[in-house]
């Protein structure tokens, strides 16, 4: 176990490397430097301008910047956002949580709904449950979340006035700290009466809008690998012996079929950072997914250097968890077949 | 440390949220970005700006909603030596806030913060001109360093200012959010602590509101300062409320989660209107979109040929199609909300008929080639140039000259503007001080007769610079007025550029909202306003 883990962790080092040379490439293919982003009609004198950059380090060669971004990396520095002059390490952390919070939310509401309804599907093949699901899936997974978000805001917030538009909390009845930056936690600790409440009902409709395509997918995926199982023996057997078609379906037959549904939210990590991306921002959730497009659009480098690494590492890490619970649940994979 | 202050403030302002939950006016305003820090001089965004600036306050002020200068922190000023000594009498007894990191002001302000605020965006040396990257944009863009001799304190209340040459509109840029005043003793106070960087995190100002907390690209918060020296403001609490998409601002207003909302679609504005809980207040901005004609490239060089483009172009479709509703056409270069402006100069007319003819009297064998550069991005002036570019070339292929749209990155086509390789571009301008000059320097020419960086067109005309520099010389309003107005027949005649529109500001605010006022400079101002 211990060598599979060593061989998946040794793997993970030129992945950060070349994320590390794509990342820092990429940003400087787009036109427009910092210093430059910033000036409207003005224009800038050329000899401020090549102060500006040279303070930024901007007219080194890219080789050399890289190198030096590599060593600050080794040092475990992720340099200082130049919008803000603040840490990118502090600012990630403090944005972080809301977007960890509803991307947890999320992938709970996609696996509590999208598990049974792929199994009922697979259960009821061919029947109107199972075209119903997976017309639902399709759609659902070619959703626009722009468009769905919008769409929701505009029905359930506005005309029928169900849930806040959009926020963390109502700003006007709550205040306090944010201790943990989890706003369910922090309302409860908060001791203000309502205040988690009010919490997760701002949580609900960006809750369904990132939730919407990793549920499609789950519900799709544990479908087929359902059916898959059913048509196995050891299933006919359990039927044979005469067992509740409850035992056989939940015990025998969705045990086995969970092991593709877990590798796949795995993967659905990049999903759902992708999707917070859109999702905070109509939903005006300070997470991550927001700072990123304007770290993009103002050319922050290091912002975007280092929040990249940091989703990235993140990515890696709970793919690696993943890799090492399913090699725990199918020992074949441990011990290299 | 830092956490138990916070949570004291937070604790602070839960009570004061209770005990007064009755009567205590909150104003929810929907805005649509998180700010860079809270140093106007250190930024460039409207978005940063109104972050800071009901914290602060300056030695001069802009009368709400208008672009007049009034007395802020100076309370009167004397202006001596032609033009070139300006003198500050500052208000006294003026206080500053307590800052929510434990720090609490044991004077007054005087000369010092004012010495402070100049200092550390003018000399490299000053211990805070490099904390935070110390990069003073607007202190150079309007030309700070290049006006000032020195500013020195005369006594704890007066302040003189002297220029190197006389400079009238310099009183409307100590007005602008750059020149907002700082506490030097806090800044003396967080060196002292080791924790200088939290100067531009959590601001100190002598503002009609004080700094509570702030929570990135969520919401911002203050309170009313009771010891403000212009009287309390009327509401309680100012929330900012930091709301990126337009469609969802909108629809927060609506359910009364705001009561103002920035920058609204311009595809909203009927809905908004049909909206009986809603007030739609609209102003023309303060900008201008033009289309200049490179005067030193033939056959732009001549005069006819300028004004028979200009007449081949029409104006009202572009309004209709490319503004929405959201422009109003421009027949000068500075907007009729400014004072100076012309109303007797008449627009030419779109006659493409009558254009067709000026360019063979001026001996131009049509079909003929010209280029017209779009900017690639949206400006406040110009949602969209691609299609004014799309449209202008169709007009034009009318009388025969056939446009080549083209375009660079938008630091580029900057750059390549101000060196006048275009025949035609298209830009424009965003008013900074209200100040009829900062038009019009857009056509200048230094003494020898040679474009300045910002004249595109590249147009030199004798009379009209000598105008230009007798009215930043005055103080008197009328004797610059009267200038100014022959500038714009000057520039009307001559045409270096084609004038094509102001952006209309539209604000939505909730019928709740008393006294609101929609700021020329498209910045938005609480002092003042109610709520019913």
């Amino acid at each position: 176990m211990l060598k599979y883990l060593l061989r998946r962790l040794a793997l993970t080092i030129p992945t950060f490397l070349a994320l590390t040379l794509v990342t820092f490439i990429a940003i400087r293919m787009v036109p427009g430097d910092p210093v430059e982003v910033r000036q409207g009609e003005h224009g800038i004198d050329p000899i401020r301008l090549a102060k500006l950059r040279h303070e930024l380090g901007l007219d080194q060669s890219i080789l050399h910047q890289y190198w030096d971004y590599l060593v600050q990396l080794a040092h475990g520095d992720f340099g200082t956002s130049i919008r803000t002059q603040t840490s990118v390490a502090s600012e990630f952390f403090t944005l972080f949580p809301a977007t960890m919070e509803l991307a947890l939310c999320a992938m709970l509401f996609a696996v509590v709904i999208g598990v049974p309804a792929g199994v009922f599907a697979a259960v009821k093949r061919g029947g109107p449950i199972d075209h119903g699901v997976m017309g639902i899936s399709v759609i659902g997974y070619s959703m626009p979340i722009f468009w769905w978000g919008l769409l929701l805001i505009m029905l359930v917030s506005e005309r029928w006035e169900l849930t806040p538009i959009s926020g963390r909390i109502d700003p006007i009845k709550y205040y306090f700290d944010a201790t943990t930056g989890f706003m369910l936690i922090d309302a409860w600790l908060s001791g203000q009466e309502g205040a988690v409440i009010d919490a997760a009902q701002h949580l609900i409709l960006p809750t369904i809008v990132l939730g919407t395509i990793p549920l499609a997918v789950i519900a799709r995926i544990t479908r087929s690998s359902m059916l898959e199982v059913l048509s196995e023996d050891y299933v006919r057997t359990a039927r044979a012996k005469g067992l509740s078609p409850f035992r056989v379906i939940g015990l025998h037959a969705l045990r086995n079929a969970l092991i593709p549904v877990v590798t796949s939210i795995g993967l659905q990590i990049g999903t759902l950072l992708a999707g917070a991306v859109l999702t905070e921002t109509i939903f005006s959730w300070p997470g991550i997914g927001k700072w990123l497009i304007e770290s993009i659009n103002q050319r922050d480098y290091p912002a975007l250097q280092g929040g990249i690494m940091l989703i990235s590492c993140l990515v890696i890490m709970v793919n690696l968890f993943v890799d090492v619970l399913y090699g725990a649940i199918n020992p074949r994979l441990r011990h290299g077949h | 440390m830092k956490s138990i202050l916070r949570t004291s403030a937070a604790a602070l302002f839960a009570a004061t949220m209770l005990a007064g939950a009755a009567e205590a006016k909150t104003l929810v305003y929907c805005s649509e970005g998180s700010p860079e820090n809270f140093t106007p001089a250190m930024n460039t965004t409207g978005t940063s700006f109104d972050a800071a600036r009901p914290v602060y306050d300056q030695l001069t002020e802009f009368t709400r909603g208008t672009t007049k200068v009034q007395p802020g922190l100076a309370e009167s000023w004397d202006v001596t030596d032609g033009g070139k000594t300006i003198t500050f009498h500052l208000r006294k007894g003026v206080k500053f806030h307590s800052g929510v990191n434990g720090f609490k002001p044991t004077r007054d302000f005087n000369a010092d913060d004012v010495l402070f605020t100049f200092n550390r965006q003018w000399k490299d040396d000053h211990p805070y001109n490099k904390i935070s990257g110390g990069k003073f944009d607007y202190f150079s863009d309007m030309d700070m360093p290049a006006s000032l001799e020195s500013v020195e304190k005369a006594d704890d209340y007066t302040v003189v200012m002297k220029l190197k040459a006389p400079n009238a509109p310099i009183l409307a840029n100590l007005a602008m959010d750059f020149m907002t005043v700082h506490s030097a003793e806090y800044a003396a106070y967080l060196l002292k602590i080791g924790k200088p960087e939290q100067f531009d995190q959590i601001p100190v100002g002598t503002g009609p509101f004080s700094f509570v907390a702030y929570q990135k690209d969520a919401v911002i918060r203050y309170k009313a300062f009771d010891a403000y020296w212009g009287g309390r403001a009327k509401i309680d609490d100012l929330v900012y409320a930091i709301t990126a998409d337009p469609t969802v601002r909108l629809a927060k207003l609506k359910r009364n989660e705001c009561q103002v909302m920035a920058y609204p679609r311009p595809a909203d504005l009927d809905e908004i209107k049909k909206d009986p809980n809603l007030n739609l207040m609209s102003q023309p901005g303060l900008n201008i979109a033009y289309w200049a004609f490179q005067v030193q490239k033939a056959p732009l060089d001549k005069k006819e040929v300028r004004q028979a483009l200009i007449m081949a172009v029409d104006k009202a479709t572009i309004l209709k199609e490319v503004y929405q509703g959201a422009g109003s056409p421009a027949k000068n270069l500075i907007p009729p909300i400014m004072w100076g402006y012309n109303d007797k100069v008449t627009d030419y007319a779109y006659d493409p008929a009558k254009a067709k003819e000026m360019l063979e009297k001026a001996g131009v064998k049509t079909p003929i080639d010209i280029d017209l550069w779009w900017m690639p991005v949206q400006r406040p002036y110009n949602p969209n140039a691609k299609r004014i570019g799309e449209l202008m070339q169709a007009d034009l292929a009318k009388i025969g000259v056939n446009a080549t749209l083209k375009s660079f990155e938008w630091g580029e086509y900057r750059k390549r503007l101000q060196a006048g390789e275009h025949q035609t571009g298209l830009f424009g301008w965003t008013g900074d001080n209200g100040d009829p000059d900062n038009f019009f320097f857009l056509l200048g020419c230094n003494a020898k007769g040679e474009p300045a960086g910002n004249n595109i067109s590249k147009w030199c005309n004798a009379k009209f610079n000598e105008d230009m520099v007798k009215a930043r010389e005055s103080v008197d309003i009328a004797e610059r007025t009267k200038l100014y107005e022959e500038m714009q027949e000057i520039a009307h005649d001559d045409a270096p550029q084609m004038t094509i529109a102001h952006s209309v500001v539209f604000e939505p605010v909730r019928k709740e909202v008393v006294d609101w006022k929609i700021s020329p400079f498209g910045s938005h101002v609480f002092y003042g306003v109610d709520l019913k």
